[in-house]
C-alpha cells in the first residue's frame, strides 16, 4: 500500500503521539507497581 | 472532527484520543463515583494506594467494556446522530483496533485487580464486563423493550466492588446498592427517552417509548421509583446506617417519587413540552450523586 506524502505524514504524527502516551502510561505503571508493592508490605 | 472523512490509510494507525472515545468517558464518572462510595462506605480501613489501584480497575474495566460495546454495535452506531461521529462508525479507526483494546483493557483491569487488591473484587469485575457486553449489548439489547432494565444491572455492579475491594465480602448493604442503581436507571433513562427524539427505532432497537407507547413507559417509571425509593431507605431501617443518611435518602427519594408521580399521570405528548420529565431526568442524576454522598457522609461522621 502505497501514501501519499501527506497521508504518510499524519500517519508518522499518529505515530509518534502513540508512543509518547504509551511511554507515559508505561511510566505511570511502574510507579503504581513499586507503591503497590511498599503498600503491601506494610 | 466527526464528520471529517480520512482517507482509509490513516484508518491503520488511528490516533490515541480516538482509544479514549472508546471508553466513553462521560459514563465512567458516575461509574468511578459509585464504585469509590462503595469503598469508602465500608466499614475497612483500606490502605489508600490499594483504594486507588481499586477504583483505577473499575474504571479500566467498565471503559473495556464501553470500547467493547462500540466493538460491537459500529452498524448500530452509524445508524443515530447521537453516536455516528464515533471512531469506528466515522471511520477513523479499523474494528479489529477496538477489539483487541477492548479485550486487553478487560484482561488488564481484572487482573490487576486480582494481584493488587484481591480475588472477589477481581471475579465481580470480570462478572460485570462480560455482563454489560454479552447478556446487555450481545443479547438483549435488540431483543426487548426491558433492554435498559438489564444495562442498569451492568451499572449497579462498581459499588458492589468498591466494597468487596475494601473488604473481601459482599454483604447486605452493598447488595441494596446494587439494587438501588438497577431499580435507578429504568425511571432515569426512560425520563430521557420520552423527551428527546432518538433514532433508536430506525436503528432497529426496541425503546419502550417506541415499542409500548408513551402512557406504558409512564407507568413502568413509576413503578420502578416506587420500590427504588423503599430499596434507598432499607439501609437505614435495617440499621445498617446512621440517620443522617436515613433521613437524607427519605427526603431525597420522596422528592424523586413525588416527580415520577408527576410523570406517570402527565397526558404530554409534545416533547417540546414535557417539563416533568425533564425535571425527573436532571433530577435523577443528582439524586444517584447525593444519596452516595450521603452514604459516605453517614460512615465518616458515625
Amino acid at each position: 500500500m502505497s501514501l501519499e506524502p501527506d497521508e504518510q505524514q499524519e500517519v508518522r504524527r499518529r505515530q509518534k503521539s502513540r508512543a509518547i502516551v504509551m511511554a507515559l502510561l508505561l511510566g505511570a505503571f511502574v510507579v503504581l507497581l513499586y507503591a503497590i508493592s511498599i503498600a503491601k508490605m506494610l | 472532527m466527526a464528520s471529517k472523512a480520512y482517507p482509509l490509510a490513516t484508518t491503520v494507525t488511528a490516533d490515541w484520543r480516538d482509544f479514549v472515545a472508546l471508553t466513553k468517558p462521560r459514563v465512567l464518572s458516575l461509574v468511578v463515583f459509585t464504585g469509590l462510595c462503595g469503598l469508602l462506605a465500608a466499614p475497612a480501613a483500606i490502605h489508600p494506594v490499594i483504594g486507588f489501584t481499586a477504583v483505577l480497575c473499575i474504571a479500566l474495566g467498565a471503559g473495556a467494556a464501553g470500547a467493547l460495546n462500540q466493538w460491537y454495535e459500529a452498524d448500530l452506531d452509524a445508524m443515530m446522530k447521537r453516536t455516528a461521529g464515533r471512531p469506528l462508525p466515522a471511520g477513523r479507526m479499523e474494528r479489529e483496533a477496538a477489539l483487541q483494546f477492548g479485550v486487553g483493557l478487560a484482561g488488564f483491569s481484572v487482573i490487576l485487580m486480582g494481584l493488587a487488591v484481591n480475588l472477589l473484587a477481581a471475579a465481580i469485575l470480570a462478572v460485570s464486563i462480560l455482563f454489560y457486553v454479552v447478556v446487555y449489548t450481545v443479547w438483549l439489547k435488540r431483543r426487548t423493550p426491558q433492554n435498559i432494565v438489564i444495562g442498569g444491572a451492568a451499572g449497579a455492579f462498581p459499588a458492589l466492588i468498591g466494597w468487596a475491594a475494601a473488604t473481601g465480602r459482599v454483604e447486605t448493604l452493598p447488595v441494596l446498592l446494587f439494587v438501588l442503581v438497577f431499580l435507578w436507571t429504568p425511571p432515569h433513562f426512560w425520563a430521557l427517552a420520552l423527551f428527546i427524539n432518538s433514532d433508536y427505532a430506525r436503528a432497529g432497537v426496541p425503546m419502550l417509548p417506541a415499542v409500548a407507547g408513551q402512557r406504558a413507559t409512564r407507568v413502568q417509571i413509576l413503578l420502578y421509583a416506587l420500590p427504588m425509593a423503599a430499596t434507598a431507605v432499607a439501609p437505614w431501617a435495617m440499621g445498617l446506617t446512621g440517620a443522617i443518611y436515613g433521613i437524607g435518602a427519605a427526603v431525597l427519594s420522596g422528592l424523586f417519587v413525588l416527580l415520577a408521580i408527576q410523570v406517570g399521570f402527565s397526558r404530554e405528548s409534545d416533547p417540546a413540552k414535557m417539563k416533568a420529565e425533564r425535571r425527573l431526568f436532571a433530577f435523577s442524576i443528582l439524586y444517584l450523586f447525593l444519596v452516595f454522598g450521603l452514604l459516605v457522609i453517614d460512615k465518616v461522621v458515625a
